[in-house]
């Protein structure tokens, strides 16, 4: 059976803020259609290596390629291959001054520089499609969490990203409305994006997962499908943090 | 008060070639030192060191020798600046660009990170993700300093009449100097002239910072 082919690769990525060190040689590979979720404890660099994905971070030594190509370094290149990987932040960071729809919009006409009228009905799709469109023309204050987040998703899509990373889009929000984002989530990956996540939600990894990956320490610990690494993690340090988690 | 009825056009006219000099240099700085902020924040580090020093330098130089310096010491390198208002004119804005670059690099700096992550992250460019982004949602924070630097520009106008350009301050002395006895008054009234333009500024202030409020 052909593997789909790597979509994204990491090989020997490492990383230091000052003395610490927040990425120890990290070779991860994800491939087409792949929902990848990374979880571990506070500052075991899962977010470091989600933002390094688009360079959001910078990396010292190894080597990232996003569908083949290498990292280019600051300048149109890089902002060429951002527009290609979609990003959805812990605390929204929808465009304050700019309305929903203009949220979404704004990738459209300036990056990929479609006309006002399409791009506006391609962003009411979208909007349409996580549920908020009755709020197009609000600005994000006026909004609640969870919306202001799917919001952040459909302007993420809206660039029709080949890979889409999360990072812990669900832990500033209120808990009840982490569902209507990790069902926007799991619609995203039944139909076959390519997802790496960064989260706390265990349910979402066991539903939504082909692969739980598991750092601590700034290092990729343990590597298994859903259904494997919850019920028999190998490493001590994976089944210490899932007792500590799933116990509640 | 004959004093003021007699000389009015006096001070008129020197009235306007302050306001003129406000203006003009106001508007130079204004771009150029939104210019020197958006290289202070640029990715590229040679910018980045350029702004810093000619911000640092023209800061902390007294506009007086900005002016000596233009109009005594330029030339002796081969720049012959264009004499009386137009130094003038430059001198101003070159000084006042280094305050600007800094209101408006605070107002950038006011504008949560992820703003720009978020920009970056769809793909715009630097310049887009200023421009469209982080710009206009610093303008609200940068407003009250600008107003301020603007006022302090109005004043600082009256550093030309050292410098052969008769704005309001040379009006004021030649008046005082014609009518001795009455020199105090001759020069309250150049002060009153300036607060037609300063008082009305911080007004302005405080009408676009509401404006500018409730727009977010």
């Amino acid at each position: 059976m052909a593997q789909p082919e790597p979509l994204v690769v990491l090989d020997h990525v490492d990383k230091h803020f000052g003395a610490l060190h927040v990425l120890k040689d990290v070779s991860l590979t994800v491939r087409r259609g792949e929902v990848v979720v990374v979880i571990g404890p506070s500052g075991s660099g899962k977010s470091t290596l989600c933002r390094t994905i688009n360079r959001l971070e910078t990396i010292e030594s190894g080597t990232i390629t996003v569908d083949g190509q290498p990292l280019p370094a600051e300048g149109k290149g890089l902002a060429k291959l951002r527009a290609d990987v979609g990003m959805v932040f812990q605390s929204f960071n929808l465009f304050a001054h700019r309305t929903v729809l203009q949220n979404v919009t704004l990738g459209l006409r300036k990056v990929r520089k479609i006309g006002a009228g399409e791009a506006e009905e391609r962003a009411m799709a979208l909007l349409e499609r996580v549920g908020v469109a009755s709020q197009a023309d609000k600005l994000p204050a006026q909004l609640s969490g969870g919306q202001q987040q799917r919001v952040a998703i459909a302007r993420a899509l809206a660039m029709e990203p080949k890979v889409m990373l999360f990072d812990e889009p669900t832990s500033a929000l209120d808990p009840e409305m982490i569902n209507e984002v990790l069902d926007v989530m799991t619609a995203l990956a039944a139909e076959g994006m390519t997802m790496v996540v960064v989260t706390h939600e265990m349910g979402f990894a066991r539903r939504a997962a082909d692969r739980v990956v598991f750092m601590d320490g700034g290092a990729i610990v343990e590597e298994a499908d859903p259904e494997t690494f919850f019920t028999a993690p190998k490493s001590e340090r994976a089944r210490d943090f899932l007792s500590k988690i799933l116990t509640h | 008060m004959d004093l003021f009825a007699d000389n009015l056009p006096a001070y008129l006219s020197g009235f306007v070639v302050t306001l003129q000099l406000t203006a003009l240099s106001g508007a130079f700085a204004l771009v150029w030192g939104t210019v020197l902020a958006a290289m202070r924040v640029s990715p590229v580090a040679t910018l980045r060191g350029i702004a810093v020093t000619y911000v640092e330098l023209l800061r902390n130089t007294p506009l007086t020798l900005v002016f000596f310096f233009l109009v005594f010491v330029a030339p002796q390198f081969g720049v012959l600046p264009p004499l009386g208002f137009w130094t003038a004119v430059i001198a101003l804005s070159a000084y006042t660009s280094a305050f600007v670059a800094e209101a408006v690099r605070s107002g950038i700096n006011a504008v949560p990170l992820g703003q720009a992550e978020a920009a970056r992250a769809i793909g715009l460019t630097f310049g887009q993700t200023l421009g469209l982004v982080v710009l206009p949602q610093a303008v609200r924070s940068v407003i009250p300093p600008l107003i301020n630097v603007l006022i302090a520009l109005t004043k600082n106008t009256s550093v030309a009449a050292g410098f052969a350009v008769v704005e309001l301050l040379a009006a004021g002395r030649r008046i005082a100097l014609a009518n001795p006895s009455e020199a105090m008054l001759a020069l309250a009234g150049v002060g009153v002239f300036y607060l037609i333009i300063t008082i009305p500024a911080g007004l302005l202030a405080g009408v676009l910072e509401r404006k500018v409020a409730f727009a977010r």
